[in-house]
């Protein structure tokens, strides 16, 4: 099962820093994956219902709405970097 | 092959023996450039809580460093990012670079700190005197510096932003 990671001010909204996942067999890039997660509502809905205030790494690297992932994927959600 | 040095780390750095690590050996340095970026009191700041995403940071700060090393020649790049709760004053980043000459090692330090705010995941929460606390949020003017490296070949570091 994939793990999805969050940090900064996802996770404190989202009141968890990971979660592991079974990825329905529809879900197969990231797109599909934000979606999943807004349709949950809540905090998910607001925060995945704005996909431009988030971004996404898939195994490390930063990827895009249309990078595909898989069961053995690492991805992480995140706000715009801050650091320096 | 340039040297590098990478760190992520909550303890303090001292730039005087990261300097002359970076240069031990290296005779045809004729410049050494460096930064170092400090928690600033700014409107009742009390503090930074520094967060980062293991992993992912060290080799978004490698590949950095390899590419300010390969465009502007050096010869050694450090840089070292701080994590945790750091107070006003406290020193947060240091970029040493090392080069022939100083131009390029003064461009490539600007190269680097533009490239860090931008795609290394660190984020920053501010903590205030008064007890609140809020997350940074990123500046357009940081997104302009970084335009400032695309030029005809594109960018020198094809990192995508993600979204």
């Amino acid at each position: 099962m994939p793990d999805i990671l969050y940090f900064a001010w996802l996770r404190d909204r989202l009141g968890h820093d990971r979660e592991a996942i079974s990825l329905p067999s529809g879900v197969t890039r990231v797109s599909d994956l934000v979606q999943m997660l807004h349709d949950r509502g809540g905090e998910y809905g607001e925060i995945f219902g704005q996909p431009e205030l988030v971004r996404v790494a898939v195994n490390q690297s930063f990827a895009a709405l249309d990078t595909c992932i898989g069961p053995d994927d690492e991805i992480a959600f995140f706000p715009p970097v801050t650091g320096g | 092959m340039p040297r590098i040095h990478i760190r992520v780390q909550t303890e303090i750095f001292d730039p005087t023996h990261e300097s002359a690590s970076l240069l031990a050996g290296h005779s045809d340095v004729g410049a050494m450039a460096s930064f170092i970026g400090m928690v600033r009191e700014d409107g009742g700041l009390r503090s930074l809580e520094l967060e980062h995403y293991p992993g992912m940071t060290e080799s978004m700060m490698t590949r950095i460093a390899e590419s300010a090393a390969t465009r502007f020649g050096l010869s050694g790049c450090t840089i070292i990012h701080r994590v945790g709760r750091l107070g006003v004053g406290a020193p947060i980043v240091l970029v040493i670079c090392t080069a022939a000459h100083r131009g390029t090692a003064f461009q490539a330090v600007e190269f680097v700190m533009d490239w860090l705010k931008s795609r290394a995941p660190f984020w920053k929460k501010e903590e205030f005197s008064d007890g609140r606390t809020q997350w940074v949020q990123p500046r357009e003017h940081d997104a302009q510096c970084l335009r400032r490296w695309d030029d005809a070949d594109g960018n020198s570091l094809d990192i995508p932003a993600g979204r």
